[in-house]
């Protein structure tokens, strides 16, 4: 594998992979949380992971090419404010915690509390800042209204990435633990 | 005239970096131009390594120790790298949907032209050629979700024809492909080989379908090393075979019951070939002198199913009124070519579609309107990729899953958990992580977290693809226990042998209709039925005509009994 | 099970002829034409030039009726929310009020707001036509040479690629993946409290990585064995040459860009004003 550079065959597949996996959670993983036009948005877990497995090029690549494709495909024109978001939480979670050995096995309390704050970081950049900021500017939208989506949603992704994603990684982690400790028992 | 060693293997060792034993050892072998060799050997035998030695994925992608050497067209493997190896051998990998990158055939065999940065022009000329080699060139523009497993594979080959390499590789051909499609694929890499003089490489288990046409050597690979190169007839005759727990042909398993010699004069590496004589004699007394016949156990029926129609899309029907029953404890096969209807159907009866109309019955009452997780805790559905089923990463946890979901108490669930793992052959690993489990044990794990909530029906979808020998005798006997407890057992598969032996009734669907409901010799005696499920004829069938016997599906039968008998005896 | 989604259907108009990377263009050009202006002369200009292209496109009605249904959702939904938010931000903007009724409390109708409204409507509805036309008459097999003929590094431009190749295989390993887990008894309706929803959707995510992650190794290394990434360019199979009609369709998007620029920032401001006296 080639490591040393940016993008390697590895990299470039999983922004493949992982955009597809965007799509498709970005259509059919949206779960209602009983809160009223808030979903919890599994999609977002899934980009957190995979920024956390693959770094900062591809988190920021498949938050681009995943939400531009599954607004095009499903919805019929990109909503681009939020499809420039969604690559900033993959580019900051990516740069903060993909120093972290998922591969390794290594996701202790340690890893927790940094992949989280990563996400928060990324996530309210992204939802607090970017994305009503680029409503603004782009759409001339009001500025109460963007402030508020953007809350709700920065606030129920957190929630999301905290929750399902954490899980996510821990029980990557133990996919990766050494195996030569293992022994039958009677 | 001696032909230059395209291969060589001297002294070559190599040991997989996170491993504490070396998985070849002390390899010497070596494969001339133009040559067509068979590499056999069970799981975990080394035969993939061995593989990945030539195509360059060790250490490339795989990391680990080499010692010893391997030259591959006279270079040093090490040398050549990844990249200098992928201008010289060609890999036909196992998976036709992780190959298969291109979004249509045409792109797909381009792949390697456009990353040579060939020309639009000269690329056209190439992939038409190519595409013609290999019968593909009617479907150019279609994308992989429109093939068959055959189709993608046929893609894959011309996407590696196109790269004008000295070595082809098949790395397991016929793993996910159905009988007659695997003999299509044999049949074409054949014809591929005759026409381009390259050296070809299988690596396989399924020796029989291998051989349905000519190899010029078999390598037996068995725990890292060269148990066998030699010849086929003369492996063949040899015990070799046994020894690596690989399965010989069928028909030379019938002759040697029925006391017939095989040596390498009699040409048994093919049913056409080997030359009988007296031995059709012995055949005919051995048929005539194993006459029992099998004790039918009358099953109260468990599940119905009567008239049963189903569409994805409306006027787009792809169940037809399908009617059968099934018995309690009974073993069923259901069997058809992709797109019949099977899974539609294993789909329909687990609830996750609702049929267009019919009824599924199960003791007699209607259960149309009970819920997925309802009727969960009656059937249990299997899918053939275990990977697909397993959400927790400890075994205790996965198989507690679904009593923990439906409210049982702790103690109670590792009470049922512990029995279940018990019968599954799993208890001394219940606080292993999954990951450290084989594929085989894998599946064993989801049919252990489906046995908890003590189903009387069980659904698997091929049970025992992927698996050698060894791991598919020890999941069917697994089965046959289970069924013996009374939990009826139905199993989507195309492997006949599999059917023959442990099935007490094949269903066959094509085109969304049941075509035959019957004894599996009996089916699979019927040529028509056959072609429309895309199986083939077993060598048992022609060796009962070749030997004269008029009731070939009888002989067959009377063969599975009495093997049964000799391989528990 | 089927589940609508855009797709590409193979008809021969001018603007199926068009390549791939003209189509890109445009559509990237116009949407950032339409995003910078305000300017309700050229938004109107605009749609009724996307709407006779779409015409000329002849793509058939049900290849995109259930999109428009989403995008009507969408609309109403957003307008809403915006006159909520902010009934008068088009009085701000404009520096005038004109009432038509009142509602309750700080909610009244304008002129003002309603022009404001319709601008914002406007902007959505100039991109759609556009967006859809690019979906439906490029070639998907086409797209990542566009990409790269572009400008677009041919790595990230193959990725784009594998994404639209992935997308049904990976909807058919979720579909799978959540029935036999439903059948297990994972519910992630609302039937269950949200901390069970959460980790029962957690259960579903997991294997679904996890086969992700192997297919990810899987198809990296069958694209080394087959030469992937070594050199500094790549050419492309179904690239299609540039004719006469893509070199006039980007002399086209080029003029719209700069007319709709200069129209729109000539009075010094994105929004064309009607109130002003």
């Amino acid at each position: 594998m080639a490591k040393g550079k940016i993008l390697s065959i590895k990299t470039i597949v999983a922004i493949g992979i992982g955009s597809a996996l965007f799509v498709i959670l970005g259509r059919f993983g949206s779960i209602p949380t009983g809160i009223p036009n808030t979903n919890i948005e599994t999609t977002y877990a899934l980009l957190a992971l995979f920024a956390l497995l693959y770094g900062p090029t591809a988190g920021v690549l498949i938050g681009l090419i995943g939400h531009t494709l599954k607004d095009a495909i499903f919805y019929g024109s990109p909503w681009f404010s939020w499809v420039i978001a969604s690559g900033i939480v993959g580019l900051v979670i990516g740069l903060i915690a993909s120093r972290i050995a998922i591969h390794d096995g290594e996701f202790g309390k340690k890893e927790i509390i940094r992949f989280n704050i990563a996400q928060i970081a990324a996530n309210a950049v992204a939802w607090f800042v970017v994305a009503p900021i680029l409503d603004i500017a782009i759409y001339a939208e009001p500025a109460n209204k963007v402030f508020t989506q953007g809350l709700i949603a920065g606030a129920s992704n957190i929630v999301t990435v905290a929750v399902i994603g954490t899980l996510l990684a821990i029980a990557y982690s133990k996919t990766r633990t050494k195996k030569g400790s293992l022994t039958k028992q009677a | 005239m001696m032909n230059r060693a395209v291969i060589e293997f001297t002294n070559f060792s190599f040991q997989y970096r996170a491993q504490t034993e070396p998985t070849l050892q002390d390899i010497n072998l070596t494969i001339y131009e133009g040559e067509k060799v068979l590499i056999v050997g069970p799981s975990g035998s080394g035969k993939s390594t061995l593989a990945h030695a030539i195509n360059g994925l060790i250490p490339a992608t795989y990391p680990g120790e080499i010692s010893g050497t391997l030259r591959v067209m006279g270079q040093d493997q090490q040398e050549l790298g990844i990249a200098g190896l992928s201008e010289r051998v060609g890999t036909v990998l196992q998976d036709p949907d992780g190959q298969f990158v291109g979004l249509t055939v045409g792109e797909d065999i381009a792949f390697k032209l456009e990353n040579d940065a060939v020309s639009q022009s000269e690329m056209t000329g190439k992939v038409t050629e190519a595409a013609h080699a290999v019968d593909i060139y009617d479907f150019l523009g279609a994308s992989p979700q429109e093939l068959s497993g055959g189709q993608k594979q046929k893609t894959t080959l011309a996407g590696v024809l196109v790269g004008e390499v000295d070595i082809l590789l098949f790395d397991e051909p016929l793993a996910s492909l159905d009988p007659y499609t695997g003999t299509k694929t044999i049949e074409l890499i054949d014809r591929v080989q005759q026409q381009t003089g390259k050296t070809v490489i299988i690596i396989e288990h399924r020796l029989e379908d291998v051989l349905h046409r000519a190899v010029d050597r078999i390598i037996v690979i068995n725990e890292g090393r060269i148990a066998a190169d030699l010849p086929a007839a003369e492996l063949l005759s040899s015990g070799l075979l046994q020894e690596a727990g690989i399965r010989e042909p069928l028909y030379l398993t019938v002759l040697k019951y029925a006391g017939c010699p095989i040596t390498p004069d009699i040409k048994p590496e093919h049913i056409e070939t080997i030359v009988l004589e007296d031995a059709a004699g012995k055949l005919r007394d051995w048929y005539l002198a194993n006459d029992e016949q099998p004790e039918y156990l009358d099953c109260p029926p468990v599940l119905e199913l009567r008239d049963l129609s189903f569409g994805y899309e409306k006027n787009h029907p792809v169940l037809h009124g399908v009617s059968l029953k099934l018995g309690k404890g009974e073993m069923v096969s259901i069997a058809g070519k992709n797109g019949a209807g099977k899974s539609t159907v294993s789909k329909l009866i687990c609830g996750f579609y609702r049929p267009s109309s019919g009824s599924i019955l199960m003791n007699g009452r209607d259960i149309g309107s009970d819920s997925i997780k309802e009727r969960a805790s009656r059937i249990g559905f299997v899918m053939q990729n275990p990977n697909h089923m397993i959400s927790k990463t400890m075994i205790f946890d996965e198989v507690a899953l679904g009593l923990k979901v439906r409210g049982m108490a702790e103690s109670d669930i590792e009470k049922r958990v512990h029995e279940v793992l018990q019968v599954c052959g799993l208890y001394p690993f219940r606080n292993w992580p999954v990951s450290a489990l084989s594929y085989g044990q894998k599946k064993r794990v989801t049919i252990a977290s489906i046995l908890v909530l003590q189903p009387e029906i069980i659904i698997l979808d091929e049970p025992t693809a992927g698996q050698d020998y060894r791991h598919y005798n020890e999941m069917m006997e697994f089965l046959l226990g289970l069924s013996k407890q009374g939990i009826t057992v139905i199993m989507i598969t195309h492997d006949m042998h599999l059917m023959l032996e442990y099935a007490q009734r094949t269903i066959v669907l094509a085109d969304g209709r049941k075509i035959a409901d019957d004894r599996p010799e009996r089916v699979l005696s019927d040529k028509a039925i056959i072609h429309s499920a895309n199986l083939k004829e077993t060598s048992l069938y022609r060796l009962a005509e070749r030997a004269e016997i008029d009731q070939s599906s009888e002989f067959v039968r009377r063969f599975i009994a009495f093997d049964r008998e000799a391989r528990q005896g | 099970m089927k589940v609508k989604m855009l797709s590409y259907t193979d008809l021969d108009t001018p603007i199926h002829r068009l390549t791939g990377a003209t189509k890109l263009l445009f559509f990237v050009l116009w949407s950032v034409s339409a995003m910078i202006t305000y300017d309700t002369r050229v938004l109107v200009v605009m749609l009724l030039f996307s709407l006779f292209v779409f015409k000329i496109s002849r793509v058939p009605f049900q290849q995109y009726a259930f999109v428009l249904y989403f995008i009507l959702i969408f609309f109403v939904l957003n307008h809403l929310a915006i006159f909520l938010f902010s009934p008068l931000e088009g009085v701000s903007i404009y520096g005038t009020r004109h009432d038509i009724f009142h509602i309750a409390g700080r909610y009244t109708v304008t002129w003002e707001q309603l022009f404001y409204q319709l601008n914002i409507a406007l902007k959505y509805a100039v991109v759609i036509p556009m967006a859809l036309l690019f979906l439906l008459t490029t070639d998907p097999s086409e797209f990542a040479a566009s990409l790269n003929r572009i400008g677009v590094n041919y790595r990230i431009a193959y990725s784009v690629s594998l994404a639209l190749r992935y997308i049904p295989d990976i909807q058919r390993d979720y579909e799978n993946i959540s029935f036999s887990a439903q059948a297990r008894g994972i519910d992630t309706s609302r039937k269950e409290k949200l901390p069970t929803r959460l980790k029962n959707i957690a259960a579903i995510l997991f294997p679904l990585i996890l086969t992700s992650v192997e297919r990810i190794d899987k198809i990296s290394t069958a694209m080394e064995l087959r030469g992937f990434g070594r050199g500094s360019r790549r050419t492309w199979y179904s690239l299609r040459p540039f004719t006469k009609s893509d070199y006039i369709a980007l002399a086209l998007i080029i003029l719209i860009a700069a007319a709709s620029a200069v129209i729109t920032f000539y009075d010094g401001s994105r929004f064309y004003n009607i109130f002003v006296e």
